[in-house]
């Protein structure tokens, strides 16, 4: 890629993350802290999209690695006494570990086989957060206000409550993982993985050891599910194995269908798009998860490159 | 009530509840077997059984007749659903073994919350079509499960003999084996493969209707059966019916009996871990060659 289409595409990238902090001046409540769950919950699909959009692998198991940061950063406030920060280096931690112990057993399959094993485990996951339930409170969950202490900035208190803290909290943690997915997208290693995803048979021939690119996004993508994990439970302050369930393992692949596979943009899009959608549907009626069913099967049948996999392919083709 | 009773009690309950997942998996089996897709919705297409027999029930007064009547149109009905989907859904992206799993998902959703508005949240129950005790030493055992375990056994033995005594059978199987030859020896792979996901569809609906008696109809008890047709479809491999009822009775009398002596959350931990690792053990394993 040449220097002028490397400022454009930073230019691009940038201009978001700057329109979303000055959103936070001009949003009304309702929608402040709407649009702070959907940064986290955006960070949640970027990490899904570097394994689907850049690898190729299609997991059904992502909420373990939500999960497990969410429960790596609730479980050490709650019962130690652990600080934010601390909190949410456990969750991440906790996250990559997983994935990493993940991959080494499931990433010798691939294709639907690898879907079915990681819903298996997944399901495990959800099944043991149930069974461990005097530690974890299973479905019931617990909340951490109260329990976790606010930040120290210069002397001021910053309590996760205050709305402005929460948004610019989950700013932070979106913008981390928003660079971290262009960066890898952009650096030779990002172009590896999109080779594995083309055709690992080739990639394999010039040498690369396919196995372990793909563990390494394997564990990436699960580290960034598990900081927006653990983030969801810390600035939320909620905990519980909801969020182990499938329908967690479903909503990152629904986002990232919808804004677009394999576009750095698109799962922020998908994000905010199916947020606002399912949103709507609950005010209307209870079934509101219809939704999902509808807006999935429209896809695959009309629109499988997502909203910005159309941008790219018809205005914008140096769109990363 | 000692060891001994405990264990025969763990046994009985398992192999009746292997039976149903014998037919249930066995859908799902034929299904992946021969289209070579994962099937999703199948779990939502034995919930739709369940809820159409309560609503046939509800609709016929006495319960035998209400229960037969029930065993015929709510396999119809649902049958019909799946040859819907299939025409409108799954051929039009051309059976993508990914794509079918993210549709199919989409077809979940679809079915479990339109059952959830026309039906409600409720889990409602129905009387079984007969009601007697069958006395055993130590406890007495609902005559009603039994007739369950004989009529699974009768549409199991259907079953096989449609797969390996009728010209549909020998289509299916045809391309099972090799669909391009298949095709080219005149099979009609577009209207066998309807067929094959309507059977499917219909053998998790009848495996609905017969359970409604013993578990209460309910939107959200699709879930249960998918997780475990597919682990009995891993372990007995890609549409067997031998394969399949096998490995329906290794898991329900396991699960049974791990269910009564531990936790039945336990039973299914195990069971779900183990069915991944033999998928891992065995890359593209049971599954067969990967054609994703």
């Amino acid at each position: 890629m040449n220097d002028l289409a490397t400022h454009r595409v930073l230019a691009l990238h940038l201009g978001v993350l700057a329109l979303l902090f000055l959103a936070q001046f001009a949003l009304p409540e309702y929608h402040h802290t709407n649009v702070a769950r959907i940064m986290v919950l955006a960070a949640y699909a970027l990490g899904y999209n570097l394994l689907l959009g850049y690898t190729g692998l299609m997991s059904l198991g992502h909420a373990m690695f939500f999960a497990a940061g969410m429960y790596g950063a609730g479980l050490p406030v709650y019962y130690l006494g652990f600080g934010a920060a601390g909190a949410l280096g456990a969750g991440i931690a906790t996250g990559m570990l997983l994935a990493a112990a993940f991959g080494l057993m499931a990433l010798r399959t691939s294709g639907v086989s690898f879907l079915i094993v990681s819903l298996m485990f997944a399901q495990a996951f959800y099944l043991a957060s149930l069974y461990f339930n005097e530690i974890t409170l299973g479905d019931q969950g617990f909340i951490l206000s109260g329990k976790l202490a606010p930040l120290q900035l210069g002397g001021t208190p910053l309590g996760f409550h205050e709305p402005a803290v929460k948004y610019n909290a989950a700013l932070l943690l979106f913008a981390a993982c928003f660079l971290l997915s262009l960066g890898l997208r952009l650096s030779p290693i990002g172009r590896v993985l999109i080779a594995i995803r083309e055709n690992e048979e080739r990639t394999r021939l010039f040498g690369y050891d396919s196995f372990r690119y793909k563990l390494l996004a394997l564990v990436l993508s699960g580290g960034l599910a598990a900081a927006a994990g653990a983030s969801y439970a810390l600035l939320f302050s909620y905990v519980g194995s909801t969020f182990a369930s499938i329908l967690f393992s479903i909503y990152p692949l629904l986002w990232t269908l919808l804004g677009g596979v394999g576009t750095i943009l698109g799962p922020l899009v998908g994000t905010g798009l199916m947020f606002y959608l399912v949103d709507i549907a609950s005010g209307i009626t209870s079934a509101y998860l219809l939704v999902v069913g509808v807006v999935l099967v429209a896809l695959i049948l009309w629109f499988p490159q997502g909203i910005m996999g159309t941008v790219r392919a018809k205005w914008l083709p140096w769109l990363p | 009530m000692s060891f001994g009773p405990h264990l025969f009690l763990a046994l009985l309950e398992g192999t009746v509840s292997a039976f149903v997942l014998a037919l249930t998996a066995l859908g799902l089996s034929l299904v992946f077997g021969v289209m070579r897709i994962v099937n999703v919705a199948h779990g939502e297409f034995f919930m739709l059984g369940a809820v159409l027999a309560w609503f046939c029930a509800s609709l016929v007064g006495t319960p035998v007749a209400g229960f037969l009547f029930a065993l015929i149109a709510a396999p119809l009905i649902v049958g019909a659903l799946a040859l819907a989907a299939d025409r409108l859904v799954l051929r039009r992206i051309d059976y993508h073994p990914e794509g079918t799993i993210v549709a199919t998902i989409g077809l979940l959703y679809i079915i479990q919350q339109a059952v959830l508005t026309l039906y409600g949240p409720e889990a409602r129950p129905v009387t079984p079509p007969v009601y007697f005790i069958l006395s055993f030493p130590w406890f007495g055992y609902s005559g009603y499960k039994l007739v369950v375990a004989a009529i699974s056994a009768c549409l199991l033995a259907a079953t096989w003999w449609l797969l390996a005594r009728t010209k549909l059978g020998l289509y299916m199987r045809a391309a099972q084996q090799d669909l391009e030859m298949a095709q080219a020896f005149g099979v009609p792979a577009r209207r066998v493969y309807a067929m094959v996901f309507a059977l499917g569809a219909m053998l998790a609906a009848v495996a609905g209707v017969l359970v409604v008696p013993i578990q209460q109809a309910h939107y959200l008890m699709g879930l249960d059966p998918l997780l475990l047709s597919f682990i009995v479809v891993i372990l007995g491999g890609l549409g067997s019916v031998k394969g399949t009822v096998v490995a329906a009775f290794v898991v329900g009398i396991s699960d049974g009996v791990v269910s009564v002596f531990f936790s039945p959350t336990l039973a299914k931990i195990v069971a779900t871990l183990l069915v991944a690792a033999v998928l891992v053990v065995r890359p593209g394993g049971l599954f067969g060659e990967d054609r994703a």
